[in-house]
């Protein structure tokens, strides 16, 4: 049994006073996505095939290579903050969504090491 | 995890079906039914209506239910012009005012329950006590530090008031609150369209001077930040009002805030 005025149900812990960035980064990454997606899918479809040979030859370019960089960042923010919502919206057992946003930050994360690991190694 | 059936408790059940004896033109209603003192689950009793001798809105079907057929059915009703918002109920599965939804832009059985996602208190009567609790943590009311002579009054141009227009008009009807999908899974923290429709009425009020205090108790990525432009908001206001642009409006003003 709990006694609870509704004015202190509503007050909660009060306001955390953040919350704007996760929003604006999440809109900056999708705009930046769209760019980024067009160069990418469309150099894939421009090749000649897409050996391993191609691929790495196409990466030796800096600018390619900087760009792909760019394109994986903006691709794992955008899913880190997206992921983030969905699992603050629909679990709703506390420990649980703690252990997946953990999780999920440190998979993406990886992703993120591992992607600039395999460029630098394919470019140098 | 969220939950996507209902608990036992809650399962709607197949309940009575009252015929209008000796009526030419017939319409049915389907209304939802839920006593709190039987301990008996909801059910939906169809009761049909002589159209003949009934007015044009669903109000004045639900009225001639309970006044000749069933008084046990129970939901709130006032003004029946539209103005008080007590009438709030999901009819055809769109939230709307009885009183200002007619019967023939209905489907030929009208289904009504009530608003969707709050506790029942009986038949079509939800708990809004969150509901009026979170209006009033925005504190919809004009604050000043500044103390006008006490022979004159606030000064408002003509487009500063044009400005709080589309947003004064709320009835607090709660039917875009509720027909919200994020407030429906967190409901408990997010203010929902309506409460921040309301809290942008002030904001956007000329003579309000507490924008910064309100926009900076805002943020929050519960109290705001849970708006996730569906627009189901919108969609169902019974009053044609935007509640969806008022939370972009808010949300430009705290990017503001932070120098963007």
């Amino acid at each position: 049994m709990q006694y609870r005025t509704d004015t202190k149900n509503v007050k909660g812990l009060g306001t955390a006073k953040h919350g704007f960035g996760h929003w604006w980064m999440q809109r900056l990454t999708a705009v930046l996505m769209v760019p980024l997606g067009i160069w990418f899918v469309y150099s894939l479809m421009s090749m000649e095939n897409l050996s391993a040979d191609t691929l790495i030859m196409w990466l030796h370019n800096p600018v390619t290579a900087i760009l792909m960089a760019l394109w994986t960042v903006t691709v794992v923010y955008h899913a880190a903050l997206g992921l983030q919502v969905i699992i603050e919206d629909y679990i709703h057992n506390k420990k649980r969504a703690l252990f997946l946003l953990i999780l999920l930050k440190i998979t993406l994360f990886l992703m993120l090491i591992v992607t600039f690991f395999s460029l630098f190694k394919l470019v140098s | 995890m969220a939950e996507f059936s209902l608990p036992k408790n809650s399962k709607i059940q197949k309940g009575k079906y009252i015929k209008a004896e000796g009526a030419t033109n017939v319409r049915k209603l389907k209304v939802y039914r839920w006593d709190p003192d039987t301990g008996d689950n909801p059910r939906t009793d169809t009761y049909e209506i002589d159209m003949d001798n009934c007015g044009p809105m669903v109000l004045d079907a639900l009225n001639k239910v309970k006044n000749e057929i069933d008084t046990t059915l129970t939901y709130r009703r006032s003004c029946r012009e539209g103005i008080c918002g007590s009438c709030a109920m999901n009819i055809d599965g769109t939230n709307t005012l009885a009183c200002t939804k007619a019967m023939k832009d209905c489907k030929d059985t009208v289904a009504i329950y009530p608003l969707p996602h709050l506790d029942v208190i009986k038949d079509l009567v939800p708990d809004l006590t969150h509901f009026y609790a979170q209006y009033a943590s925005v504190q919809p009311w004009i604050q000043t530090d500044s103390v006008p002579l006490p022979d004159t009054e606030r000064l408002q141009s003509i487009e500063d008031r044009e400005k709080i227009d589309g947003l004064y008009e709320c009835i607090l009807c709660a039917c875009c609150q509720t027909s919200c999908p994020s407030y429906w899974w967190n409901g408990d923290r997010y203010l929902g369209p309506a409460v921040l429709l309301q809290s942008y009425r002030f904001l956007a009020d000329s003579r309000d001077e507490y924008t910064g205090e309100r926009l900076e108790d805002l943020e929050d990525p519960f109290k705001v930040f849970r708006c996730h432009t569906i627009m189901s908001c919108t969609n169902t206001c019974p009053k044609g009002l935007n509640p969806g642009k008022a939370i972009a409006e808010i949300k430009k003003l705290i990017a503001e805030r932070h120098a963007l």
